[in-house]
């Protein structure tokens, strides 16, 4: 096991230090703990930090919150191993003041590695983001163990849909702002390979954006499965729709509820779905694939990027920890019309977007339900609250349909 | 526990592999791409039509590809705005870019042929004229002010010292900045006027600067936002002109300066000299400060898209041609003039109501004043045809021969 260990950091990285480490996971654990990952090289400016401060005065994003020139001052040589660089970190959020009503993150990782080497500015930006979780002194749960959901069957008279997503990384390959085309592709051979490897109900085929052919394409489209260039600039700034559509790809399931992304926002975005309200059978499935696919890329010597701190590693520091949102597209005329829907919502710790998904609008009474934390609360945690706050809506829409009155529930206690 | 040789050992192993890591676009960490093999790396161009693309062979690719500016701008920084856009079978776009001056040495192999191919053959040992001299220009005073509606001449200049658009940090734009509103500000007699930074900008002043069509937007084309050329908008950017709106700059675009001279009108004599004089002002003001301007004798001024080297010049009328333009050999006649045309929006625009940007299509290879003349003499041969074809008459008698 150790020695197993040993050969995946050696032979995917090219990073001297990591090949001496001989010894097993522990020795390499400690090593990517915070005290031991010192920055990378130093980098050569021609201007005092002073002089490249950007001028976020008009800027609304948690990047723009803290930081402040002191920390910038502290951070701007600083590079990852690979070298990634706080510039390259914070450019879209430079780019993208953002707005007084939607305060967005306002900075991405180019690698694991920068949530280490900039974790002056990045952990108060996960605490701002995930509710003051803390990312010093916190450990967040993993759970996978989809056994354990509670009556996960919804009304189907309301709910039209189910969906669980998340994303995971490849551990020593550059994320999306910051990878090479080599490490892109490797990503997608790594990923295509392992899938292939899927057996059941979870056997498919892969769609490479590059090859696809008019008649597959449609077929996606139609299936509501493809996904096209991001044109939004929160993500083009970061760089990571360079090369586009080179090493892009989806993959499905033969029965089309199981769905992989490969190289969108992040290295793999995983999705479980199906028509109705059957949640539990959405997040078994959601679970079992996701260990299944972990197990494969295991085999050949991979593995996700994870840790104790933060859980799954992520390009957006929003979808840290779980990295879940698990949803339904749910009919609620009544209750979305009440004043009280949005501190509804805000006290079961669930978000409404439109049937398009984030920044798009409802179509008629139809809304995208799905949980508003991703980090410091595990998988199954996550999808009971969806489960529980979901049927709490549904429950409320019925009263109302009786012309009965409905309540507030008390603020979610973990 | 801690094992202190390992950590010298992580050290002394990547303080090698990352050298010249300060600037923060994209593409900045060269070295560690140079793990992976050059099939891996190389880009799918298959798609594509722009001249980077055909121009860059695997080969090329893997001789360029471990090289690095003085300021750190690599070949896939040069590149990355052709390989993000592929173009469209119509339009052949160049998809590279200059990120300092030393990047047209540094990366010749690949600039060389690109230069070549968009400016009709030009050598790598063809020398360009400059001739800012505006007595040298024969005519333009005499436009019929029925048919062209407005003059101006362009041109972009960039600082010496300095690196370009698609690669400098906040730190360099500021000063560009900051030396190029002290220049500036220098300028008097009909050259006096006023710097608007964009991110202090009024909304009375930008509602003036709108309706005069001297406001820049934050570019949208994909071409420039590929190129990294629009990160920290507004940051150091800003338009100044002088106070009769005749002699406009603007700062930090595309280029460091563009530089614009103007009128209503057919005079593109007096449009050209107010350029010509203008520019050599700000330059000795430049020259001063120990910063003059890019220029060799090879390319000329250097600019970040070698589609504007040698003059980077642009002049150019506003012309009232619906019967010409819709006539069969319009596309001929305006190619033997060595002419082109745009909407009445600039590049990328359809025409309105039958009136066209017309402007020379050459830049490298002749001077500021034979493009000019070619303007001057092109422009009044098509007003001259549009009243033939208006009185009914054909003009095939008039097409020139091709220059």
């Amino acid at each position: 096991m150790a020695n197993n260990f040993a050969r995946i950091l050696s032979s995917k990285r090219n990073v001297g230090i990591l090949s001496l480490v001989g010894a097993g996971s522990l020795t390499a654990a400690f090593l990517l703990n915070r005290e031991h990952v010192t920055a990378g090289a130093q980098v050569r400016r021609v201007y005092p930090a002073s002089a490249e401060y950007p001028d976020l005065r008009k800027h609304n994003n948690c990047m723009a919150s803290h930081l402040t020139p002191a920390i910038y001052a502290k951070l701007v040589e600083k590079a990852t191993p690979n070298g990634y660089t706080l510039d390259q970190a914070i450019q879209t959020g430079v780019d993208n003041p953002g707005h007084p009503f939607i305060k967005t993150v306002g900075m991405v990782a180019g690698d694991e590695e920068s949530y280490e080497v900039f974790a002056d500015l990045l952990d108060p930006v996960i605490k701002e983001r995930h509710n003051g979780y803390d990312p010093q002194t916190m450990t967040h749960p993993t759970d996978l163990d989809s056994s354990k959901l509670k009556s996960g069957k919804f009304d189907d008279r309301y709910v039209l849909s189910s969906r669980v997503r998340t994303g995971r990384s490849i551990r020593g390959l550059s994320l999306p702002p910051a990878c090479t085309r080599a490490e892109r592709r490797e990503v997608e051979r790594v990923v295509v390979d392992a899938l292939a490897g899927l057996k059941g109900d979870l056997a498919g085929t892969y769609y490479s954006l590059t090859h696809m052919t008019d008649q597959e394409q449609q077929q996606l489209i139609d299936d509501h499965f493809l996904f096209d260039k991001p044109v939004s600039p929160l993500l083009t700034c970061s760089g990571m729709a360079r090369d586009w559509p080179d090493a892009r790809g989806i993959w499905h399931n033969n029965t089309k509820t199981f769905l992989i992304w490969i190289n969108e926002e992040d290295h793999t975005r995983v999705i479980s779905m199906e028509k109705g309200g059957n949640m539990k059978r959405v997040f078994d499935r959601f679970c079992t694939g996701l260990k299944e696919v972990e197990r494969l890329i295991q085999e050949k010597g991979w593995e996700f990027m994870w840790n104790e701190r933060l859980g799954y590693i992520l390009t957006c520091p929003s979808n840290l920890g779980t990295g879940l949102r698990a949803g339904v597209h749910v009919n609620l005329p009544k209750l979305s019309k009440d004043p009280r829907f949005t501190k509804i919502l805000d006290n079961l710790r669930l978000q409404k977007r439109g049937t398009g998904g984030v920044d798009t609008a409802a179509v008629g009474s139809t809304f995208d339900i799905s949980n508003l934390d991703r980090l410091g609360q595990s998988e199954v945690q996550l999808v009971q609250t969806v489960v529980d706050g979901v049927n709490y809506l549904i429950d409320c829409e019925k009263k109302l349909e009786k012309g009965q009155d409905i309540k507030i529930p008390p603020p979610f206690k973990k | 526990m801690r094992d202190r040789h390992a950590d010298c050992y992580f050290f002394s192993c990547l303080v090698c592999s990352v050298k010249n890591a300060s600037m923060p676009f994209g593409n900045t960490h060269n070295n560690f791409k140079l793990n992976f093999k050059v099939e891996e790396e190389y880009p799918d161009l298959t798609k594509h039509n722009n001249h980077m693309a055909k121009v860059l062979t695997k080969d090329m690719y893997a001789k360029l590809r471990d090289k690095q500016t003085p300021s750190g701008f690599t070949l896939d920084d040069v590149i990355q705005t052709g390989v993000d856009n592929p173009g469209h079978p119509f339009i052949m776009t160049v998809g590279c870019v200059a990120g300092d001056e030393e990047s047209y040495e540094v990366f010749k192999d690949l600039l060389d042929p690109i230069i070549s191919d968009r400016h009709s053959g030009y050598k790598p040992t063809d020398k360009h004229k400059t001739d800012l001299n505006f007595e040298n220009l024969k005519g333009g005073d005499d436009l019929d002010p029925n048919y062209v509606l407005s003059s101006r001449v362009r041109t972009g200049r960039s600082i010496k010292g300095y690196t370009l658009p698609p690669h400098n940090s906040r730190g360099e734009r500021r000063a560009v900045e900051r030396l190029s509103v002290e220049a500036l500000n220098t300028l008097d007699g009909e050259f006096k006027g006023k710097y608007y930074p964009l991110n202090k900008m009024s909304d009375a002043e930008q509602e003036q600067l709108i309706a005069d069509h001297f406001l820049f937007d934050k570019p949208v084309s994909p071409l420039l936002l590929g190129a990294g050329m629009a990160r920290d908008w507004p940051d150091a950017r800003g338009i100044w002109h002088n106070d009769a709106k005749s002699f406009l700059v603007w700062v930090n675009e595309e280029d460091h300066l563009r530089v614009i001279s103007m009128e209503k009108g057919g005079n593109m004599k007096e449009v050209f000299r107010r350029f010509c004089v203008g520019l050599k002002r700000i330059e000795e003001t430049f020259k001063k400060h120990n910063h003059g301007f890019m220029w060799n004798e090879h390319l000329g001024y250097v600019l970040t898209c070698p589609s504007n080297l040698g003059t980077g010049l642009r002049g150019g009328v506003h012309v009232k041609l619906p019967k010409l333009s819709t006539h069969a050999k319009f596309e001929e006649i305006l190619g033997r003039l060595r002419l082109q045309k745009r909407g009445t929006g600039g590049v990328d625009t359809a025409s309105v109501g039958g009136v066209f940007d017309i402007s020379n299509a050459d830049r490298l290879g002749s001077s500021e004043v034979d493009q000019v003349q070619m303007v001057v003499d092109g422009v009044k041969l098509m007003v001259e045809m549009e009243k033939k074809l208006e009185k009914g008459e054909a003009i095939d008698g008039m097409i020139p021969a091709q220059k």
